[in-house]
Parts: structure tokens; sequence; C-alpha cells
């Protein structure tokens, strides 16, 4: 695969590495929301991590790991630096044709990109699930 | 450790999908383009003599390669052809009962782990009414003699298995295979494609009656390859699927690739002289790359079977890393992932999945295939490069993280997709 530099250079220094605890800290934590979204036996797997100021409302922290193509890495890695500074309201207006422009992926990575909106999704709901704030319809793993 | 001296870059180890022409193979040809073009088939002038004592010449060294008949050996454009014809004729010529007759058109033995040039025809003649059993390999990926015979029917007439395979190298008892065939008078074809030119093949102890091989895989030029078609004891007969001007004894018309074919020779002759020490030494340097890398890095297998493999060819899975981003972080590194993303299919290789890897770890695999002009100095660098890498990516890898807290992998609830 022949990738544009934006992948390349997410792949070569992804932005954000990195978990706020082990699985059983993260799960308990209630500033935190994770997603955890794909499958290995599909090759890929994202662990996307919100870290949310309750005084705020605004995604101070975000951290990613991802085991899969470039194409999945860089658009997770991506994804956690256009997390940060934004309302959960905000956050959850990503898309994940943004991430393809941004990242000129190639037609047969989109799915990276959905992958990458999914767990942003699946991040936020999380932390609200933790919180007692009801989730958005919808936006459920598929 | 120490960093080894960085050897021109990039390195090739993928030659299990192609090798380099070598020289000497390129200067045998060079003279087939200009000075003697002649058509083979012109029989009536020098220019159509010279060319037809090349290709004489040629047959001889490809028969004697595997200790065949030069009558034997048909010329064809690669392993694909010499697959298509060996299958689809042998199957079309020896079938029980006609097409549209309503009655079962006989029976062909194969497996899994086939090349798709094997596979494909197989699967099409089932669609016109042969019956096709596909062996499932075990974990070690060979078919023993015994698998061949507990599926042998009455109606039976062609196996077909290759000798060794073109992803994880594991290699097939051709001979006892043959045997048991012949003693069944069986018609048995061999895709020997990762195998001739590289190990020793002879027709008649080994009881094949078809195999095929390649020239690009043997250091020589791509589009050419032959196809070994035994003529005593059976005289083996097969459809033809191209009809023309009846070159090749009928079995393959067309003009014959004259530069390809006198490449193909070359390139046959010197794999004779020179496969065992070639052999030796690339299994040393193998032994050399895959012992380091899986006495440093956990979580790594070797995939088929440990002993009996080609020297030159290693498949490795990686824990917890997907294979094309590994192939990105040792992109100095020129190989084959059995990873779905570096497919055209999306899907995983079909060949480690057949043998019970798991998709996980089919698609962390990487293929290393080395050859004639791979080096220790390249062997050291590889290690280090695929070393470095896999922990670098495991360090982005969710999955090793839960690995590490001893979560069990196949009892999370993923999220499919």
């Amino acid at each position: 695969m022949s990738y544009g530099p934006k992948i390349i250079d997410h792949y070569e220094n992804p932005r954000n590495v990195g978990s706020f605890g082990t699985q059983a800290e993260i799960k308990t934590r209630k500033d935190v929301g994770v997603g955890l979204v794909g499958a290995p036996e599909c090759g890929d797997v994202m662990q996307l991590q919100i870290k949310v100021n309750d005084k705020t409302g605004l995604i101070e922290d975000a951290k990613f790991k991802c085991f899969g193509c470039g194409s999945a890495i860089a658009s997770s890695s991506l994804a956690t630096e256009w997390l940060k500074g934004r309302t959960i309201d905000q956050a959850e207006q990503i898309k994940n044709t943004q991430i393809v422009e941004e990242l000129s992926l190639p037609p047969v990575k989109i799915h990276c990109s959905v992958l990458a909106e999914d767990a942003i999704h699946a991040a936020i709901n999380d932390y609200k699930q933790k919180n007692g704030i009801k989730a958005e319809a919808g936006a459920a793993a598929h | 450790m120490a960093t080894p001296n960085t050897p021109r870059l990039p390195i090739y180890l993928d030659h299990a999908a192609t090798t380099p022409c070598d020289p000497r193979v390129v200067e045998a040809m060079l003279p087939y383009f200009t000075e003697f073009f002649g058509n083979p088939g012109s029989r009536n002038h020098q220019f159509g003599w010279k060319a037809e004592e090349a290709v004489d010449k040629a047959r001889e060294q490809v028969a004697a390669l595997i200790g065949a008949n030069e009558k034997e050996v048909v010329f064809t454009s690669g392993s694909t052809e010499s697959n298509n014809i060996a299958v689809r004729g042998a199957a079309l010529m020896y079938e029980k009962a006609p097409a549209n007759s309503g009655k079962p058109r006989g029976h062909i033995i194969t497996q899994l782990i086939e090349h798709k040039a094997v596979l494909d025809p197989c699967k099409r003649l089932q669609k016109e009414g042969f019956d096709v059993t596909f062996l499932e390999p075990p974990k070690d990926g060979i078919i023993t003699a015994d698998m061949v015979k507990a599926a042998i029917r009455e109606d039976t007439i062609l196996v077909t298995l290759m000798w060794a395979n073109n992803e994880i190298g594991v290699i097939n008892p051709v001979r006892e295979i043959g045997a048991l065939c012949k003693s069944r008078d069986i018609i048995f074809h061999t895709d020997a494609t990762q195998w001739a030119g590289k190990m020793p093949t002879d027709v008649e102890k080994d009881n094949i009656d078809l195999l095929s091989l390649s020239a690009h895989k043997m250091y020589g030029p791509k589009g050419v390859g032959a196809l070994y078609v035994r003529r005593r004891k059976p005289r083996v007969r097969l459809t033809s699927l191209v009809d023309g001007g009846g070159q090749e004894r009928g079995f393959r018309s067309g003009t014959l690739n004259v530069t390809g074919i006198v490449g193909l020779g070359k390139a046959a002759e010197i794999a004779m002289r020179e496969m065992d020490q070639d052999g030796a030494r690339l299994l040393k340097l193998r032994k050399k790359l895959e012992e380091t890398i899986v006495s440093q890095l956990d979580s790594t297998q070797i995939n088929g079977h440990r002993e009996k493999r080609l020297p030159h060819l290693t498949n490795i899975s990686f824990g917890f890393v997907e294979g094309e981003s590994l192939m990105m972080a040792c992109k100095e590194i020129a190989c084959s992932s059995g990873s779905a993303c570096t497919s055209a299919s999306l899907e995983p290789s079909y060949v480690l999945k057949s043998i019970g890897v798991g998709d996980e770890l089919a698609h962390s695999s990487l293929r290393l295939s080395l050859g004639r002009w791979t080096t220790e100095e390249q062997i050291d660098y590889t290690i280090a490069k695929v070393v470095s890498a896999v922990r670098k990516l495991r360090e982005l890898s969710p999955l090793y993280d839960m690995h590490k807290e001893g979560i069990d992998l196949s009892k999370v609830e993923w999220a499919h997709h």
C-alpha cells in the first residue's frame, strides 16, 4: 500500500499513545471514557480514551492504542488530536469523512476512519454511562 | 544489542514471490533477441534452425534438472499455465463421462492450501460436474500419503498436490503420494513452482506424472515455465486448452518464447549445479533469522512444520501486531504478509487459516524468503529491524497490554462490524 505523507507522519510519530491506567483501572475511572472497537480476527482493534474535566466539560486529554494497519493507526492518532479541547457535544460531531479527507485515506482504507468514528462514540458513551448521562441514540458500536 | 552494519537498502527477502534474473541467464538470453531471433517453427531456413537448436538445448537442461526425458518437457508461460493445462487437461482427458451427460464425470483430489492456480481450475471443474475432494491439512501443513489414500475412490482420476507450499514452505511427501497414485492407476500432478531448481527432483523415483515449474522462481525470467508430461508408464495424455499451430506436441500451441526458454534452460542448468550449496547456506541463514527473532520476542510462532520445510523460507506470526503496519515499520525489507490489509481480497491468508493459525495470528504474519544473493549482513540487519518494529508496534497495541495484564483475548466480547 502506498500512503500519503500525512498517514506516514501519524504512523511514524503517533500522537497521544497510551492509556489512563490498566484495563481494570480505566473501567472504574469516572472521568475517563473508553472506547474499544474492532476485533483481532478482523485485523483492527482501536482503544480510544478521553479524559473529561467535570468542571469545564472539556476533553482535556485523549489517548489511543491501536492494533491495525498504518491507516488504522493514523486514523486513531488523528482522532486523539481532534478530541483534545472539545466538549462532548463537539466531539460527537467528528465524522469519518473528515478523517478520510484530512489523511487522504485510499478507498480501501475508509473502514479505518469508520472504526475511528466508532471508537470516538464508544468512548463518549462509556463516559456518559459512567456519569449517568443518557447516551445518544444510534451511537452504539455496529 | 549491537547495531549491525547497514547493508545496501532495501533488502529483498521475497524470493518466493519472484527472484532476480541471474546475470548468467541474461547473458545467455541476449543473442536470441536480436541476432538469433528466428521462429523455431520455421523449418526451412537458418534463422529457424538456430532458434530450434536453442530451444532443444533448453529442453535438455530442464529435463536434466528434473530427471526427465527432453521429449517430456512442454514449455509454457509459467506455472499458472502449466497447472491449468495439467489439471484441466487431465480431467477432461480422463473423465468418466462427458459433460451434460448427467453422470458423474470423475473424482479429483487436491487440498485447501494449494496455490490459486490449482484451486481455481479445480473449482471450475467442480462446477462442471467433477467431484473434488479438498483435503484439509493438519496444523503442520503437510498432506500425508495416508490422507490421500483415505480419499481415493473407484472413480478418482487425478491427484494434484503441491510439492512445497508457497506461503509456509512445508514439503509434501511427493514420492510416497506418487507411489500410491501409481499403484492405483491415478494420474499424479505436482505443482513444483517453489521446489524445482531449489531441491533435488527425479520424476522417475518421485513417481510423478505431471509437474509444473516456473523460471522466475529459480533466477530465470518471468513469463516462462514448463510442464513435465510423462511419456511412458503411463503415457499421459491431456486435452489441450490452447489450440493453434500445434507447437509443443499439441499440448500448448503458440510461437515459442525462445528468449524466455533459453533463460529457463540456463537457470535450470545453474540451479542443478548450485542448489546443494545454495540450500545449505540459506538454511543456516534462515535458522539464524528465525531462531534469533524468536529468542528476542515473546508470543511469536513459526508457521508450518518445523523441519519439513524449504531451507530458504520462513513464515512467522508476531502476536498482537498487524502485518501491514509491521511491513511499514520495516519498509527497508521487502517481504510478504498474510495480513488482509496486504491482499487485494482484504481477507487474511487462506493458507494460514486452513492450518488453524487463526485469523488474528494470520493478520500478524510475515513471510521472509531468502535467495542466492542474500548475505549474512542482510539477515543481521533484518533481525534487528523486525525485532525493533515488533517492539514499537506492541507499545501501540491494546492487545499486547491486555495480554500482559493476563486478559484472555479469546474471551473478550469484541464489537464485530
